[in-house]
């Protein structure tokens, strides 16, 4: 591309042009029905989304009903953070302490619901080989991060949370008032007899793999930050892989709704909202 | 924590009121009041957020909360940080063993998952928030995971997480100093389908003293 000389707008047009077709580590794949890595069984039409979303970055995407959403912990020391709104309505949004009083459940694992504050299920935990998760803990702020790694800025080497949400869900006509408590996925933290959190994080394996099912039209935003326990001195955290496609609506004999009767009411309020 | 001691607090008293049971509740605490909330009647839970009052989109965090302290349950000593990661009140004492801000606020619709679609039309601590945030022009979207002063929430080695019976008696208190002016937003819990409120919401009494 050197040899392109960008002085004139003909040339500097050649230039950009000349670009087109470059795979870069850290992208969507575009259009999805080229993805990379397909899922077997899934039709190229049937994929909605494949990312692999930069350590320090973020990725945003309304997803349909029914939708399958892997997240993948490529490298086996990812964390992320994320946010689930009703596509459509997004004031209903996930409710970390409704999705653990409801199901009377600290800890999110296969078969558990992320649940909205308007008692419906955004979506379902279809699988999970990671070591595990936290719902209590914070996300990190530009303050804390430039006390901890020196730079907390989305602009400097170790990006905050918060503040990668903030653009993220402006995008999508939401604002700081809308960052609420994020799930922090791939860090498992224990909670003990007296309060205390214990720091699992680095039980997850490489591969891991988080399979959602979104039971409402939703709008996913995520980071790739490192959790806020973590106690590495280095901002470490590795790339996250996404993976979304096309996937039916739970049915009513679904062994995760029937699973305890707190769920059941969940999809019952889920398919009166689609009622309307 | 056996004596109930609903002697006010130090300094000089600039308001002090029962609030009803059921009943939404908010004012600004200046920076340097101490809010103390007196459960007269015992195992009352009474939910709370803060915001800081010259900008409410900085507003509690449970989450700053909890991680900061590496800890769950609020105690005497506990800063109650913002999304910031500020402090907008510190618990400066409370006659109560610990207090929650993991469980949440009763909802018309997460009571309709937890007891039943049956409890849909009963009053709950969102539709107190909702109503009182209105009159400010906020909504909805700025009712955050809250505190729920005397209420017990265990977590158990298995992750089995619940309301429990309550562990205040009556005449028991907690006492909030404001670091920075901070508006305090309180729903008196009406709920009746668990033991926070003993099945049974009452009032509650609030001093405000300023040294």
């Amino acid at each position: 591309m050197e040899s392109i000389s960008t002085a004139t707008t003909h040339g500097a047009r050649d230039h950009a042009r000349s670009q087109a077709g470059l795979r870069a580590e850290f992208q969507p794949t575009i259009p999805a029905a080229a993805a990379l890595d397909r899922p077997p069984g899934v039709a190229p039409d049937d994929m909605l989304w494949e990312e692999t979303v930069e350590p320090g970055n973020y990725a945003a995407r309304v997803l349909p009903r029914g939708a399958n959403l892997r997240l993948t912990d490529l490298a086996g020391d990812t964390c992320v953070q994320l946010l689930v709104f009703n596509a459509a309505a997004t004031t209903e949004r996930l409710n970390l302490p409704d999705t653990v009083k409801i199901q009377w459940q600290a800890y999110l694992g296969q078969g558990a619901l992320l649940l909205s504050d308007m008692g419906r299920v955004l979506a379902s935990v279809r699988e999970d080989t990671a070591a595990g998760h936290d719902l209590f803990n914070a996300m990190s702020t530009q303050a804390r991060n430039d006390t901890r790694y020196g730079s907390g800025s989305v602009h400097g080497s170790a990006p905050n949370a918060r503040d990668r949400f903030a653009v993220a869900l402006s995008k999508y006509g939401l604002g700081r008032r809308d960052i609420g408590p994020a799930a922090n996925l791939f860090k498992k933290v224990i909670v003990a007899a007296d309060g205390s959190f214990t720091w699992h994080g680095d039980e997850s394996p490489p591969g891991g793999r988080l399979l959602l099912r979104c039971e409402m039209d939703v709008l996913v935003a995520l980071t790739v930050t490192p959790h806020v326990l973590d106690p590495r001195s280095e901002y470490t955290v590795t790339p996250l892989g996404v993976t979304a496609w096309r996937g039916a609506v739970t049915a009513g004999d679904d062994p995760v709704r029937l699973s305890i009767p707190e769920r059941a009411r969940a999809f019952e309020n889920t398919e009166d909202w689609y009622l309307s | 924590m056996s004596t109930p001691d609903v002697s006010t607090p130090e300094g000089r008293i600039v308001y002090d009121e029962v609030v009803a049971a059921r009943a939404p509740w908010s004012r600004v605490v200046k920076a340097g009041e101490t809010l103390r909330i007196v459960d007269l009647e015992g195992n009352q839970a009474v939910d709370c957020i803060l915001y800081r009052a010259d900008d409410p989109v900085e507003r509690y965090s449970a989450a700053d909360t909890m991680t900061s302290q590496n800890n769950v349950y609020l105690v005497t000593g506990t800063r109650l940080l913002s999304n910031e990661g500020n402090v907008l009140m510190t618990i400066t004492g409370t006659t109560v063993e610990r207090h929650d801000t993991i469980g949440g606020a009763c909802s018309r619709e997460s009571n309709s998952l937890r007891y039943g679609h049956h409890t849909r039309a009963q009053h709950a601590c969102v539709e107190n928030f909702v109503h009182d945030n209105a009159q400010r022009e906020m909504g909805k979207r700025d009712v955050v995971p809250n505190i729920n002063w005397f209420m017990n929430v265990p977590v158990e080695a298995d992750g089995s997480l619940g309301i429990v019976d309550g562990i205040s008696p009556p005449g028991g208190w907690v006492d909030l100093r404001a670091e920075i002016d901070t508006l305090v937003a309180i729903s008196n819990c009406p709920q009746i389908n668990n033991p926070c409120n003993g099945f049974n919401p009452t009032p509650v009494r609030l001093i405000i003293t300023a040294l």
